[in-house]
């Protein structure tokens, strides 16, 4: 493994945390849940707060800035609110997958963390396919949210659950090739080993994979522009419309820790994860995490949503071919054992392609996929 | 084996995020796809024609001011220049100027949130929506000024305006017009390359020259399918024949069309504005009419270029205080009937900026 034995921006040394730290298989799995479920907590305050800001500021207005020191006590405030909110269920709904859908849907947002590291070492379990383990578990808040949607009985609802199940079936194939590409390089599943091999930041090495997973990932998780089963103009909320109080703070909850999954996921494979001068290893992690974020808040301030068979048309036609493009190159690259010394150089190359590509491809997708149905 | 599907009925409306209002469409859905649409009005009827039969002349203006709520100079012109016809009235050249300014001031602000509200329902999150209002408050604030209102001026009368301009208005409104054409790049820079946006609105909602002709479009939604036709030019009332503005027009009729057209009738808007700035004389703003106007028994129609289209009022007098009948002409309820033949086969997503493209304000339609 040649181009993953790098090692140019890690000034600190770090020993790795052993295994079963802080020790023993019971007191490791307390410690880390409960940091766990802080973590994820804490973040979507966080999040919510500088989504709200970013955007006021993006949006020239003044975004919530009353409650606390510079709004600071914004997301408690919301949060109160909709505890106190009336739980209201359709008379038509059939209430138990009702019920049932905001759970299922919020459950794996928080498993994902199970396999992220946020220091070298310290994560719930080391599994030797966590990334796999990503890929499966993530698909699951699907079936929560095709739950809502059909169990409220509503139309709205019902098109946001169809449109979420088209999206997220086609957007989980290029997702998981722009992750192959990364563990190509790494030679490893295990979230921790891809970190420590990341000598340099893979998004270096995998710009084009990190574009096509940045994309899949926001739509996998309903970000803007790929909002459709929300999408408020058409819609109305989607498959949460007939949600309110605390089951419509869960999907809040759900919506903002997925982000936060997806910025920590992002963060773990391509930007080096833990790894940083400095300062700790954590630190690094959240700060990332955060930056990753702020991209997503951007990219929402910013663009227009596309339609649903754009939508399907940008998995199938651009990212899709462009993922096993990226797979081919990655993988002729470490075939061929691209030695150490020349790191700058395949850097450079993969930056090229993927500018020429992404250029080349999407001059010519836009072309595509302008029909009017006959009916 | 082909999959048998079945078409169903949503409701979207009278309440509803991009319905501009209370407005209610029954779309009959392939799944995604819009196979029929009804629409239905009436969710805002006030019988502000029958009102108008109830009250004097001049007292009939403030119910104007309702009708398209984000144009209201525009009514106002439109009702005042109906009056006048019939009663005969001469409007003084200074009053004839400040109604110009006004209502191209307010074409732009209406496009504006035309504009900002169709970029909303493609679904930008309110970013483009909050940078035209950002502009818009600055309109508004020039309307405060001479008619002390935000929304509803009322500043129009049947032979002039209200009142003249105050002295701080001039150089307030000559510091918009320096800013206004920065925006306006902004704007495209923001969003008319936008690969999205065209990805979205080409080619989407075509409305044909001939379509366009046959059900009365007027106005941006005429002249975006390739019709000259501008009232300004075509008849012109006020003192419009003395601005020098082009009329554009674009070709395909599309959404993005439509679109490009308000951006740049609002770059012509601010052609005619700066020209009136520079030629406005000084004297008096408002003709010597009295407090009960008693035109002679007749009927009289104006019209004038609203930002949405053709807006006319057609009045019946019997010599009285009060009009016979008074019957308005709005471009939003004619402009509507094409929407029909424009989204049928297209996706629920382009049925919400098809509808947004037309612009429409319920205030107008269910009078």
């Amino acid at each position: 493994m040649a181009i993953a034995d790098l090692n140019i921006y890690n000034l600190v040394h770090l020993q790795p945390i052993p295994p079963d730290w802080p020790g023993g298989f019971w007191w490791h799995w307390l410690f880390f849940t409960v940091v766990i479920i802080g973590f994820v907590l804490t973040m979507v305050m966080g999040v919510i707060y500088i989504e709200r800001r970013g955007m006021g500021r993006m949006q020239s207005r003044l975004g919530p800035n009353r409650t606390g020191p510079f709004g600071l006590l914004q997301p408690v405030a919301d949060a109160v609110k909709v505890l106190l909110k009336e739980n209201i269920v359709p008379d038509a709904a059939d209430k138990l997958v009702h019920w049932l859908a905001p759970v299922i849907a919020f459950a794996p947002a928080l498993m994902i963390f199970t396999v992220i590291p946020f220091q070298n070492g310290a994560l719930l379990a080391d599994l030797n396919i966590g990334i796999l383990y990503i890929v499966a578990i993530s698909s699951v808040s699907t079936v929560g949210i095709f739950m809502a949607g059909w169990g409220s009985s509503n139309k709205y609802s019902l098109l946001g659950a169809m449109r979420n199940v088209a999206a997220i079936v086609s957007y989980e194939i290029p997702l998981v090739l722009a992750i192959v590409g990364v563990v190509l390089i790494a030679g490893s599943l295990s979230l921790n080993q891809i970190v420590v091999a990341q000598g340099i930041p893979f998004i270096l090495l995998q710009p084009l994979g990190f574009l096509l997973f940045f994309a899949a990932g926001c739509a996998e998780i309903n970000r803007s522009p790929f909002d459709l089963m929300e999408a408020d103009s058409e819609i109305v909320a989607g498959f949460h419309t007939e949600y309110s109080g605390m089951k419509f703070a869960m999907f809040y909850l759900v919506e903002y820790a997925e982000a936060v999954a997806i910025s920590a996921i992002i963060a773990t494979l391509f930007l080096g994860g833990w790894r940083g001068p400095l300062l700790p290893p954590w630190l690094w992690f959240v700060i990332k995490v955060i930056i990753v974020f702020f991209v997503m808040v951007w990219t929402r301030t910013t663009l227009p949503r596309l339609r649903i068979d754009q939508l399907m048309a940008f998995a199938w036609k651009f990212l899709f071919p462009m993922s096993l493009l990226n797979l081919f190159i990655t993988a002729l690259q470490v075939l061929a054992g691209w030695p150490t010394e020349l790191w700058w150089l395949m850097v450079m190359v993969n930056i090229a392609i993927t500018a020429t590509m992404v250029l080349i491809w999407s001059k010519f997708f836009f072309k595509l996929g302008r029909g009017r149905i006959e009916v | 084996m082909a999959v048998r599907t079945e078409p169903f009925v949503l409701n979207m409306g009278p309440v509803h995020p991009s319905t501009h209002g209370v407005f209610r469409m029954r779309a009959t859905l392939d799944g995604e796809v819009v196979v029929d649409i009804e629409p239905v009005f009436g969710y805002l009827h006030r019988g502000i024609e029958k009102l108008a039969e109830q009250r004097t002349y001049s007292g009939f203006i403030p119910l104007t001011d309702r009708l398209d709520y984000i144009s209201s100079m525009n009514n106002n012109f439109a009702y005042c220049l109906s009056v006048e016809k019939l009663a005969g009235i001469k409007v003084p050249e200074r009053a004839e100027y400040i109604r110009v300014i006004m209502s191209e001031l307010q074409r732009i602000a209406a496009f504006l949130i035309a504009v900002g509200a169709f970029l909303n329902d493609c679904g930008a999150y309110f970013t483009p929506f909050l940078y035209m209002f950002r502009e818009r408050e600055r309109i508004v604030d020039l309307f405060e000024m001479v008619s002390g209102q935000r929304l509803t001026y009322n500043y129009m009368r049947v032979g002039g305006v209200s009142q003249d301009l105050p002295e701080e208005f001039m150089p307030a409104l000559r510091k918009f017009m320096d800013l206004m054409p920065r925006f306006m790049d902004e704007y495209d820079r923001l969003l008319m390359q936008n690969e999205i946006l065209i990805a979205r609105a080409k080619g989407v909602g075509i409305l044909t020259k001939e379509q366009a002709i046959n059900c009365s479009a007027s106005g941006p939604v005429l002249r975006a399918s390739g019709v000259k036709w501008d009232i300004r030019k075509a008849d012109p009332y006020s003192i419009y024949d003395r601005f020098d503005f082009d009329v554009p027009t674009q070709e395909t009729g599309d959404c993005y069309d439509r679109y490009r057209q308000r951006v740049e009738e609002m770059r012509q808007s601010l052609r005619i504005i700066r020209q009136a700035m520079d030629q406005i004389p000084s004297g008096p703003t408002r003709a010597e009419v009295p407090h009960l106007i008693r035109p002679p028994a007749g009927e009289a129609y104006a019209r004038i270029e609203a930002p949405k289209g053709e807006l006319g009022f057609y009045l019946v007098s019997d010599n009285s205080i009060a009009p016979y009948r008074c019957h308005i002409r709005p471009p939003s309820l004619l402009n509507l009937t094409a929407l029909r033949d424009m989204t049928r086969g297209w996706k629920v997503a382009d049925l919400i900026i098809i509808f947004g493209s037309i612009d429409i304000t319920v205030g107008e339609i269910d009078r």
